[in-house]
């Protein structure tokens, strides 16, 4: 048994806290840091994420470039295709599995006992997720660029490019987020790779929107992902066509606010259960 | 006084399930108090309540002077808590695990590299804080989260079983330090545990808890000088009521308790009794199989007061374990956010 020198009720008030409560900016990039370090120390995470998207590239060119071309539909199908790979590496790229990690492990809990702002704990991830989708797009993009494919909007298009594939990316990323503080569960988490097959088929991943008929066409309208193609492909095909980046980039942003309020309730609900 | 954590009729419940049944609690400043109960007792959900992670169904506390449902900010910038899992990433080093921890808190970089140098110290594990901490063993992981659980010098210090699952060495260490923070910075502690010896050796006071409920509280030689000065423990193979009946007339024996096959009596006056007490069971014809003179433990309060024994008793309420009820049940309680 210990002898405590028990302080005073002066000892007592008089302490200050070292801790105190950060700006909303540090609280970011304290999370966003180790989240990007995180990113780095996975490299396995990095290589089926590039493998699928170059194997559906090569694949689909491959098997229907020629009579895609050859009916007339399609124009180049090499170029057409480019956003469909960069829609399938970033699309479910996120660091839910991360967070699950951190669920199951008692880190999550660690970070709530400290003063930083509850929303920034989903923020801070997102910037890592920002710097994995371009991580990932850039070797697309160059592979596109080495079969011969070129930019009608130049070099500040292959930008936009870029970042319009990670807006895609990070909006879906909400629901993987929603699922791992939701459920805490990784498999929970993997599972949620379905999401990725509606909103990557059921819209013009093959084929022009003016070709598809019947219950595809319809579905392929309330699909955001035919916007971001659409813009995607605008960029490398037309230059500078606003009204389909516009699109593409509203659409992005609808399911971005649909994906994270979906997250945000989850960790509220995560949280009120202690 | 002043008290660091007072509670008042606390409670949680997860749907049917009152993990925490309506408890009082006044920790004073300087002190270290021993969370004593087995498993599913509600110990875990008493911290995890104190420190702002779970809202109480009903209630008040407060933690440093703060309520805890309505100031839980200015709670976390004054405590320190280890929970009782390693609350480590496994990808980051040791050095990065402490340096994040640090700015979580908010803390300076100059602040965080003079509390870097304080704590290291206490993780003691020389270059490997340069290692992933996925490398560690146990003990190192344990001794790393108890260092960044006190990276912003905290306050108050909840440690939930702190020891769990640690060889003798590294709970020895664990004991010093705790025992250190308590001396050196007058850090009021608040442990739980399931080990008896560890409350008895580092607790001021110790509350007993089963059921959701303390059954009792005070500094642990005043709960053992309350069963009594010496305990003498038969284990019979035979009759218990009719050999504690025959002991009960025996003078001097202040209290008899049978518990499976043990009868203890409380006496202020063992070794005189004794004999007496080896010839009254012969007499009765009631085989033992021994006859044990010992001081009380707070294994004999815990046994007292619940009806149980603690040691290698694990929890007999049939109550889920706490994390378990965590998982397995969505009560609404109100956020602490």
């Amino acid at each position: 048994m210990t002898t405590a020198t028990a302080p005073t009720s002066d000892d007592a008030t008089a302490y200050v806290p070292l801790a105190r409560r950060a700006s909303m900016w540090h609280d970011f990039a304290t999370i966003a840091h180790r989240a990007i370090r995180g990113v780095f120390r996975e490299p396995e995470f990095f290589i089926p994420a590039l493998i699928t998207p170059v194997f559906f590239f090569v694949v689909i060119v491959g098997a229907l470039q020629d009579s895609a071309q050859g009916s007339g539909t399609v124009t180049d199908f090499k170029a057409f295709q480019l956003p469909v790979a960069i829609i399938f590496a970033v699309t479910g790229v996120s660091r839910a599995t991360a967070l699950v990690t951190d669920i199951q492990s008692g880190y999550f809990d660690r970070l709530l006992l400290t003063p930083i702002r509850r929303p920034m704990l989903l923020l801070g991830l997102m910037a890592a997720d920002v710097v994995s989708v371009i991580l990932l797009t850039i070797p697309v993009l160059a592979l596109g660029l080495v079969l011969g494919i070129s930019f009608e909007s130049g070099i500040v298009g292959m930008l936009v490019f870029l970042l319009y594939g990670a807006t895609w990316g990070l909006a879906f990323a909400g629901f993987p987020y929603a699922i791992a503080l939701k459920t805490g569960n990784p498999a929970a988490v993997n599972a949620s790779f379905v999401l990725f097959f509606p909103f990557a088929f059921l819209t013009t991943t093959f084929l022009p929107k003016e070709a598809l008929t019947g219950w595809l066409s319809t579905v392929s309208i309330y699909n955001p992902v035919t916007y971001v193609l659409g813009g995607l492909r605008s960029l490398i095909s037309d230059g500078w066509r606003t009204d389909l980046l516009v699109q593409g980039f509203a659409a992005s942003l609808g399911l971005m606010v649909i994906s994270f309020g979906l997250a945000s309730l989850a960790m509220r609900g995560r949280i009120n259960r202690g | 006084m002043l008290s660091a954590i007072q509670a008042r009729e606390l409670w949680r419940t997860f749907g049917t399930n009152e993990a925490v049944a309506g408890i009082d609690l006044d920790v004073p400043y300087g002190e270290i108090y021993g969370f004593l109960g087995p498993n599913g007792a509600g110990k875990s959900t008493t911290v995890r309540m104190l420190c702002t992670l779970l809202g109480p169904t009903a209630g008040t506390a407060t933690v440093a002077g703060f309520d805890v449902a309505t100031q839980p900010g200015d709670i976390r910038l004054r405590i320190g808590v280890a929970l009782q899992d390693y609350s480590i990433d496994g990808k980051q080093t040791g050095r990065e695990m402490l340096d994040l921890q640090g700015r979580l808190y908010g803390l300076s970089t100059r602040d965080i590299a003079r509390r870097l140098d304080d704590v290291v110290g206490l993780v003691d594990i020389g270059s490997a804080i340069d290692d992933r901490v996925d490398s560690y063993s146990g003990g190192m992981k344990r001794r790393l989260d108890l260092a960044m659980s006190l990276i912003h010098r905290p306050q108050i210090l909840f440690l939930d079983e702190p020891t769990t699952g640690l060889d003798p060495a590294s709970r020895s260490a664990v004991w010093a330090e705790v025992r250190r923070l308590n001396d050196d910075y007058g850090t009021t502690i608040f442990l739980t545990t399931q080990y008896l010896e560890e409350a008895d050796e580092l607790a001021d006071r110790v509350g007993i808890i089963s059921d959701g409920l303390i059954k009792a509280e005070g500094a642990p030689n005043e709960l053992k000088r309350d069963i009594g000065a010496d305990l003498i423990v038969a284990e019979v193979d035979g009759d218990l009521e009719l050999a504690a009946d025959a002991l009960r007339a025996i003078d001097g024996i202040d209290d008899v308790e049978t518990h499976n096959n043990e009868i203890t009596l409380a006496t202020t006056d063992g070794a005189g009794l004794i004999a007496e007490v080896a010839v009254a069971l012969s007499g009765c014809g009631v085989p033992v199989k021994s006859l044990t003179l010992r001081t009380p433990t707070l294994d004999d309060v815990f046994l007292q007061v619940t009806g149980t024994h603690l040691a290698g008793g694990g929890d007999h309420s049939g109550r889920p374990d706490t994390d378990e009820a965590h998982q397995s049940d969505h009560a609404s309680a109100e956020a602490t956010s």
